[in-house]
């Protein structure tokens, strides 16, 4: 079943624009960079992006900074939210379940493409922010956010680090999308429902009378990642957002597992 | 091969579905009849484990459905509510993927499966299509390849709701053929459908649902059996009626200036005739009324236009 998934999802045209245009943005962002030579200031604007004038070895991480607020977890709600409710709002879900494929293997199968697409666009992501950084900038040893030198190879697990705890924050997004498309049979509502989740939780965020709420929100700890790249590694905050979200990904799944297993298929 | 008891669905205070008691045998073409939202859809995806009783048995080939899905389903095929595909892949790769999903069928392997694809579009006509995407389809052809999706397992059940939807005259006599042909290689077909006169052209027994409870189920024929009366035309209307009157059991009914119909309670319609021509009444023709199952269904079903408000 997750080949049939996967084959359906690698045979989507979508699947490509989405991760293109995805891979799309830091790079013109970059061009734009070179040609103007107008950095922000440094502690300003998106993370990392004024050091990255100097160094491109620093472009992966800036590229995943400017994607995580808003553009990679819309692309993660549209797709896992269209995981269940588009094959019920196409009708081929009945058809699906009648083969028979049981509903729980179905879910797992959704949940393994997605978390290959996941992946696959954070990956992409940052392999082509770092081919674009070193071509137009260069990879220089790299001035630590502390303000030390991080050796190459120190850089290289750092930036792996990064996308695992990037691709972790996504899969906590795409649970709670996931769960939405279990319990409408439209794709469009089911990511509107985790897109309207995230929007709650960066509006909380920025709210001081939410102080209390703040260390449980799932976008909370998203930025946490720029930690990484001082030294020593400042681990605290990476390890609390990771935490968070394994409890976003254990509750959300665990409700649509519950939710599927047990709904009548109307669509 | 089906056989439900007390099978009940409600969708919060609404009863879809109450107590029914299906029998469907091996070999029948079973037609399943009742207006728009009497609960055959609700039924079907009952029959299927799409939708979960609320109380109430199903056992489909001997074993209980939900929770013999995995063994039995592999050898029903079915049609629910209309096809469904990815529309951007062509008709080959839908069947193709369908057939991926499931397990393979026993005794055949998945390197089967472009020869099970050919076959079951051969099956429904559809063998010289190209590579165009199902979205460029009519509606005909995605019927079609609906039921070719059915039949891909060469199953042992099916279960056709509403199967000649869409199609010209030409394709649902088509389909028709197909039915009788599936049936007649050991295939037991479930045919949902409002559709009367096809499910009296070619069911041997049916089932008459209304509001979500059986009405009727029986051999077509026997659903089909005389009404008890019999049309006489004749010149001779006012002395056919004194004679026929005469009998005992025997009432004349409606009358026409040429026609007389008779209740006959028991009495055999050659009797009457007898008695008719010895009387002298000149008679034209003497006919067995026969419902059609429109009449039966329309009887049974309490009439057609009424509100509902029950889904499927």
């Amino acid at each position: 079943m997750f080949r049939v998934e996967l084959r359906k999802l690698v045979g989507r045209p979508r699947t490509w624009v989405t991760i293109g245009l995805l891979a799309g943005l830091p790079a013109l962002v970059a061009v734009l960079l070179r040609v103007t030579g107008v950095g922000p200031r440094p502690g300003e604007g998106p993370a990392f992006l004024a050091q990255v004038l100097g160094n491109g070895a620093l472009f992966p991480a800036a590229a995943l900074a400017l994607v995580l607020p808003v553009f990679l977890p819309v692309a993660v709600a549209v797709l896992a939210g269209d995981t269940v409710a588009g094959e019920a709002s196409a009708g081929t879900l009945r058809y699906l379940l009648v083969r028979p494929v049981g509903r729980t293997r179905l879910l797992v199968a959704k949940l393994g493409v997605t978390v290959v697409f996941v992946f696959l666009a954070v990956l992409v992501v940052a392999a082509v922010a770092f081919a674009v950084g070193a071509w137009l900038f260069g990879v220089e040893p790299l001035p630590s956010v502390s303000g030390q030198t991080i050796a190459a190879q120190d850089a290289t697990w750092r930036t792996a680090v990064t996308v695992a705890y990037v691709a972790w924050s996504m899969l906590g997004v795409a649970a709670v999308a996931l769960f939405a498309s279990t319990v409408t049979d439209s794709p469009l509502a089911a990511a509107l429902g985790a897109l309207a989740a995230l929007v709650t939780s960066q509006v909380l965020d920025l709210l001081d009378a939410a102080a209390a709420l703040k260390p449980y929100l799932p976008t909370h700890y998203w930025l946490a990642f720029v930690d990484l790249f001082r030294t020593p590694v400042l681990w605290r905050d990476v390890g609390r957002g990771a935490a968070v979200q394994a409890v976003f990904i254990v509750v959300f799944l665990g409700a649509a597992w519950a939710n599927f297993a047990t709904k009548d298929i109307k669509s | 091969m089906i056989r439900t008891q007390g099978l009940t669905k409600r969708f919060g205070g609404l009863v879809a579905v109450d107590g029914l008691d299906l029998d469907v045998r091996e070999g029948d073409l079973f037609g399943f009849l009742g207006p728009n939202g009497s609960g055959k859809t609700t039924t079907v995806r009952m029959l299927l484990g799409l939708v979960y009783a609320t109380s109430g048995r199903i056992e489909l080939l001997g074993r209980p459905m939900p929770k013999a899905a995995r063994e039995v389903l592999p050898q029903v095929g079915s049609l629910v509510e209309g096809p469904a595909f990815y529309p951007h892949l062509s008709g080959r790769a839908n069947l193709a993927l369908f057939d991926a999903a499931g397990p393979p069928p026993t005794g055949s392997r998945s390197r089967d499966r472009r020869r099970r694809v050919e076959e079951a579009l051969e099956r429904v006509g559809l063998d010289g299509v190209g590579r165009r995407p199902v979205k460029a389809w009519s509606t005909g052809m995605r019927q079609r390849l609906g039921l070719a999706a059915a039949l891909l397992r060469a199953p042992r059940l099916l279960v056709l709701d509403e199967p000649t939807n869409g199609l010209d005259p030409h394709g649902t006599r088509e389909v028709r053929d197909l039915l009788v042909e599936l049936v007649g290689g050991g295939t037991t077909v479930f045919l949902s459908s409002h559709l009367l006169a096809e499910v009296e052209l070619v069911c041997t027994r049916a089932a008459i649902v209304d509001r979500g409870r059986l009405v009727a189920q029986d051999r077509v024929e026997a659903l089909l059996g005389p009404t008890g009366r019999v049309l006489v035309t004749t010149p001779d209307v006012g002395a056919a009626a004194d004679l026929a009157a005469a009998l005992p059991g025997v009432r004349p009914g409606e009358r026409r200036p040429d026609r007389l119909a008779v209740h006959l309670d028991g009495t055999a319609p050659e009797a009457l005739n007898r008695r008719l021509v010895d009387g002298g009444v000149r008679v034209r023709e003497l006919v067995v009324e026969r419902p059609t199952l429109e009449d039966v269904f329309l009887r049974l079903t309490g009439g057609l236009g009424r509100d509902r408000d029950v889904p499927g």
